[in-house]
């Protein structure tokens, strides 16, 4: 991969996203034998700058930069849009003034990472930015799927539930697609945006057309904030025409994985029998997290900053 | 003073003419006879641009504009005439800061300005503000600017009191609950870069309640920088059964697409947002078939520090003075939607109209306001050339004709493309 930064699947190609999984399928793998002991970032440095909060996303990336031998700063910010605190550029410059070679940012409004990219010559990767991308973990549901299924080309994944406020959702639709993969959206319509037929998606009436032969079907987190701003009458009502449970589940191929970004919202967008089931692969996606996110630190930082 | 050999964009149509100006009025046109000439060969003279759609940002906010810095841009940009809008701090919204403003305006001496009174007191859309002490210091109309009078019932009040003033409301259109924080159009772009939309009807909505209130107390209203093909719509239906309703549009509505939000360039954050093509084509009808009456520019300077920040977070608008012309001769006349003559209503002749101001048709006996172009001339935008204050330009790199070479103020050469600003 050569390129600066990782700010979304959507600037990608297929072969740059096909790296990424080759080389996070080898972590992982070597994960698994329990080799946490790395040199890709040997005599690097790492600052994962969170204006959002987030456990599992900032963890993995700590433990990733860690396994590969980086030295590891964290910064978290609170944030609002009324609080008036160091711009994000004067941040950006400060950060890099030190040196730092990679900076991993999360933040509550879609284009920071971009602006902050813009400013930094360190390399900066997008650890979810608003409504706009979250590209690593569209990339471990995507390593996932690879793993299990061995090839992303012809697969049928669902994805249900809160799309319009989901960067998860449309990092994985970009990428999914890239790869050959048939992707279909469904959700209230007061949570499923405009326009996602043109980037390829098939956007689809109801939760049994969606997960019809599914190869994999993806539930999303939804805020309860969503809920008192009237999108949908109450997380009762939610779960009972949106949400999966074992009933339409039973609607996709046997076997279907089921994934979810996490933390999940339990008989909400997805039952307790199918988080619990057999079909259930939330928590490999965790590893599979740490395993990408490995790969795309070392594939970035490997390169000198400019 | 004589202007020679120019051709000269009256009403009905374009003639190679001498223009003499006497005592800072038109004196003759026509062949000339001695005196003091300016050569203008080559170029072409409007009716001196009038925009009643300008922040000029003082008092309160003069790190982005102030009186001097937006009359320089103005009379750069070729205008004569500007309206400036009470969105500033303390807000226009009583006769001492409409006469602190005129006075400003006079000891800056390079354009007419016109100050817009606040509808309500403090824009805060409760009371109404001190409407005729405002007239009889002078504003020309008034505007909540930047936002809609939310009760309807305040808005017909001021309707009906500003009609005892002979004044109009200048109306921004936006519904804020529908809007609800959107930053750009609602729709693909938005989708696609995770941008919050906000819908055409949050614009419609109260375009559609103005005009009923115009409809319905019979009363003149003016609805201000339309972006929507549906609100265009609504304007030209209500003007076929006769409502008094006058509109405006800017040139980013006319020359862009939502497609340039993509890079997520904060100068494409504009209020309302840029919008679909189909908009575009539709304020490009309007435009031809009179249902919009004239161009603005909706001069929103900010600072660098105001722009240089997350999408989200950056302040809305576009600082337009020096590129409307350039932006509304290659759009509009060049591509074939307007004749000079038109371009000169919608830019001179139809807000001088609107809001009764002297001036907007060159014809003798009336002040010599002129716009002096080189239509042939190419240039590109460029924002380190601008000297508003207000660098924030979507336009920056792009090619067009035409360029103003004179601004001349009542007989006076205000601008001079040669020499630069008087002031």
């Amino acid at each position: 991969m050569n390129r600066k930064d990782l700010l979304g699947l959507y600037d990608l190609s297929a072969e740059e996203i096909e790296e990424i999984l080759t080389l996070g399928l080898s972590y992982k793998a070597a994960l698994k034998r329990g080799e946490k002991e790395h040199s890709a970032l040997k005599g690097r440095s790492v600052i994962t700058l969170f204006y959002e909060n987030s456990t599992r996303t900032r963890t993995s990336f700590e433990l990733a930069a860690k396994f590969l031998g980086a030295k590891v700063v964290s910064i978290s910010v609170a944030t609002s849009s009324v609080q008036k605190g160091e711009t994000l550029v004067d941040t950006g410059k400060t950060l890099d003034a030190m040196k730092n070679d990679v900076i991993v940012i999360r933040h509550p409004m879609g284009g920071a990472p971009k602006l902050l990219a813009d400013t930094v010559k360190a390399h900066v990767v997008n650890g979810g930015d608003g409504m706009n991308e979250h590209p690593t973990q569209a990339l471990l549901d995507m390593l996932t799927l690879k793993e299990h299924l061995g090839s992303i080309k012809g697969l049928k994944v669902a994805i249900l539930g809160d799309i319009r406020h989901s960067r998860v959702a449309k990092s994985n639709l970009y990428g999914l697609t890239k790869l050959g993969a048939e992707v279909r959206l469904f959700g209230p319509k007061t949570l499923l945006p405009e326009g996602l037929e043109r980037e390829g998606a098939i956007v689809c009436s109801s939760r049994e057309e969606a997960v019809k032969g599914a190869d994999a079907v993806m539930g999303l987190r939804i805020q309860l904030e969503r809920q008192k701003a009237g999108n949908f009458p109450s997380l009762g009502e939610f779960a009972k025409y949106y949400g999966v449970d074992e009933q339409v589940l039973s609607h996709a191929k046997k076997g279907a994985l089921v994934l979810h970004p996490g933390p999940v919202n339990r008989g909400v967008e997805l039952s307790s029998g199918v988080i619990d089931g057999a079909q259930s692969h939330i928590e490999d996606q965790v590893l599979s997290g740490l395993a990408v996110r490995m790969s795309v630190l070392s594939l970035l930082g490997k390169e000198e900053r400019a | 003073m004589i202007f020679k050999n120019a051709e000269v964009v009256f009403k009905n149509g374009v003639i190679r003419a001498d223009l003499t100006v006497e005592n800072g009025k038109i004196a003759a046109i026509g062949a000339a006879g001695e005196g003091e000439t300016v050569d203008c060969s080559g170029l072409t003279i409007f009716p001196g641009l009038i925009d009643m759609h300008v922040h000029l940002r003082e008092p309160g906010f003069e790190r982005k504009e102030d009186v001097l810095s937006g009359s320089r841009a103005a009379v750069k940009g070729g205008f004569t005439q500007i309206c400036c809008m009470p969105n500033t701090d303390p807000v226009i919204d009583n006769k001492v800061v409409v006469t602190y403003l005129k006075a400003r305006a006079k000891e800056v001496g390079l354009c007419k300005i016109h100050p817009i009174g606040a509808i309500t007191k403090g824009q805060k859309g409760e009371e109404l503000s001190a409407i005729g002490g405002m007239k009889a210091a002078g504003i020309v109309a008034l505007s909540e600017d930047g936002k809609s009078v939310l009760s309807s019932k305040l808005m017909a009040n001021a309707m009906l009191y500003a009609s005892d003033f002979g004044l109009k409301c200048l109306c921004h259109c936006e519904d804020p609950a529908l809007s609800d924080g959107g930053v750009v159009n609602e729709g693909y772009n938005a989708t696609v870069t995770g941008l919050k939309g906000s819908i055409r009807a949050a614009e419609d909505i109260m375009i559609a309640r103005e005009l009923c209130l115009a409809e319905s107390l019979d009363l003149p209203v003016h609805i201000c920088h339309v972006s929507t093909y549906s609100g265009v719509q609504l304007i030209r239906e209500a003007k076929a059964r006769g409502v008094k309703v006058t509109a405006e549009t800017c040139p980013h509505y006319f020359t862009l697409t939502d497609d340039a939000i993509r890079s997520f360039d904060t100068n494409t954050k504009v209020n309302p947002p840029l919008r679909e093509e189909k908009d575009r084509l539709a304020i490009v009808e309007g435009l031809k078939d009179g249902t919009l009456d004239c161009i603005v520019t909706d001069h929103a300077p900010h600072h660098e520090d105001d722009k240089r920040v997350e999408y989200d977070r950056a302040a809305f608008g576009i600082s337009g003075l020096e590129t409307s012309f350039a932006l509304s001769y290659t759009q509009l006349v060049k591509g074939g939607v307007l004749t000079l003559p038109q371009l000169a209503e919608k830019m001179s002749g139809a807000p001088a109209r609107i809001l009764g101001l002297v001036g907007g048709e060159l014809k003798v006996g009336a002040p010599a306001d002129l716009t002096i172009a080189d239509l042939g001339k190419k240039w590109t935008i460029d924002p380190k050339d601008f000297v508003s204050k207000g660098k924030n330009t979507p336009f920056g790199g792009r090619e067009v004709f035409g360029k103003v070479v004179y601004t001349v103020v009542d007989g006076g050469i205000k601008y001079s493309l040669a020499r630069g600003n008087k002031a």
